[in-house]
């Protein structure tokens, strides 16, 4: 993107690159999370032998993953809004390229967070090592 | 013209086929009909989902339809966009949510207290060893004996906790007594444990439900869910060990060595090999919830287990007459006798 005639007047969120890798940043967080709870949970109920009265660290690490995720959405989120041509993005520009995966990104974001939620709930419905 | 011939057929079709589902409708094996809140709330939970369920297959065909039907141009792109939004993305994520909200209470097993009564089953090819004890008795860890062992038949209290502890002693084995909650493994090596309250009385079955062997479709146990004064009284009675004649049938069960397999309690026969025989008298059927418990049903069994449970390891003992064969039938029936419930 280097030939971007705006050059460093772009802002922070702009100037990042996307790529394949930052598209699976939300899912892979997801994962994350999704093992992170399970290995918490066998931890936890081993070590005390019941469920935490308040699960700190779980809830730290549940915050954690949605902060990520939605920071990971609000960027792609604002590098859809960059000018270009309207959807679909289906030209070999960098623009177009920018936009499809920031879309992309954004959905995947968006199916992430609730994913995570998801992860999350029993945590708060159940509250049982049974 | 061909339609006044499909439709009779296609009446025909659906009418066999409802009739073949409904014949499998009945009271007591079965989760449309609950006895227990485990079974009642997932009764409950599936109704729900299927009404839900076929109130969104309408309204997509709805849609479908109306989408067909518009009129050139009447569609837009931006119109399909939002409806893929709204109907695809944020209607499923909040009724997800919402079921997931609903349903996961229900998950929660139920808290128990150090009073509940525990049940410990054991799946065996192919029948179930019962044992009966408190938790604050220590009575499943060895340590005292059981309040009472029994096989094949489980009583409950209603509207009170019952802690289920299963396991198995040979493969893998499931408990599964549909009307009062969900099956559950039994492996050996390890205890599961089942939480369960039953909450109407009534006399129920419960089966096998993970393949274990030949006789696995023949596994099976009656379940009768008591009024807890009702139980405390037949728990109470089942303990004194029944009063049996010293008869051909006494002589007979003591010349044929069937103490070492199995127990009756107050006599010296007090193997664990095969099912407790102390309360056979009691039981609704014969061999595991498979025979009408009658007389020569119990003789034709001994002289020949395979014959109704082929895998079995109980011995044939065919060279008992069936003379013989029904007056060791009565006397193990004395339970009844001298006990009735």
């Amino acid at each position: 993107m280097s030939e971007d005639p705006r050059g460093d007047r772009r802002k922070w969120h702009e100037r990042l690159q996307v790529t394949l890798w930052t598209l699976i940043v939300p899912p892979t967080v997801w994962a994350a999370h999704f093992l992170f709870s399970y290995l918490w949970a066998a931890i936890s109920c081993a070590k005390q032998g019941d469920f935490a009265r308040f699960p700190t660290l779980f809830v730290a690490g549940t915050v954690l993953a949605l902060a990520a995720i939605a920071l990971s959405g609000w960027i792609a989120h604002r590098q859809v809004r960059m000018p270009g041509s309207p959807p679909p993005h289906q030209d070999g520009t960098d623009i177009d390229r920018l936009r499809f995966l920031a879309k992309a990104t954004l959905l995947l974001a968006g199916l992430s967070f609730v994913g995570v939620l998801f992860t999350a709930l029993p945590v708060v419905f159940i509250g049982d090592c049974r | 013209m061909r339609k006044s011939i499909a439709a009779p057929s296609v009446t025909l079709a659906s009418v066999t086929v409802a009739t073949l589902v409904l014949a499998g409708c009945n009271g007591h094996q079965s989760a449309l009909a609950p006895f227990g809140l485990e079974a009642r709330s997932t009764l409950w939970l599936t109704a729900v989902l299927a009404a839900g369920g076929s109130v969104i297959a309408l309204g997509m065909a709805a849609i479908y339809f109306v989408a067909a039907r518009a009129p050139e141009g009447k569609l837009t792109h931006q119109s399909g966009m939002r409806l893929v939004l709204w109907l695809g993305a944020v209607v499923p994520t909040v009724v997800l949510t919402a079921l997931l909200v609903w349903a996961l209470p229900a998950m929660r097993p139920l808290p128990t207290g150090d009073s509940d009564l525990h049940i410990r089953v054991e799946g065996e090819q192919f029948w179930w060893r019962v044992a009966y004890a408190r938790s604050d008795d220590k009575g499943l860890n060895g340590r005292t004996e059981p309040l009472l062992l029994s096989a094949n038949e489980v009583r409950l209290p209603v509207g009170r906790t019952v802690v289920f502890e299963l396991t198995a002693t040979d493969v893998i084995h499931s408990f599964w007594i549909p009307g009062l909650a969900g099956k559950m493994d039994m492996i050996p090596g390890r205890t599961n444990r089942l939480v369960v309250k039953a909450e109407k009385p009534g006399t129920y079955r419960g089966v096998c439900a993970e393949f274990c062997g030949l006789s696995h479709a023949l596994m099976a146990f009656d379940v009768i869910a008591m009024e807890p004064a009702a139980f405390d009284a037949w728990l109470t009675a089942a303990r004194i060990p029944p009063r049996r004649t010293q008869d051909r049938g006494a002589a007979l069960f003591a010349r044929e060595g069937c103490g070492s397999c199995h127990a009756l309690a107050g006599t010296s026969a007090q193997a664990r090999i095969g099912p407790d025989l102390t309360r056979f008298g009691e039981r609704l059927t014969l061999g595991a919830g498979i025979l009408e418990p009658t007389d020569g049903h119990t003789a034709a069994f001994i002289r020949d287990p395979h014959r109704f449970k082929p895998g079995a390891r109980m011995p044939a003992y065919t060279h008992l007459t069936q003379e013989e064969a029904l007056a060791l039938a009565r006397w193990l029936k004395q339970t009844k006798a001298e006990n009735a419930r």
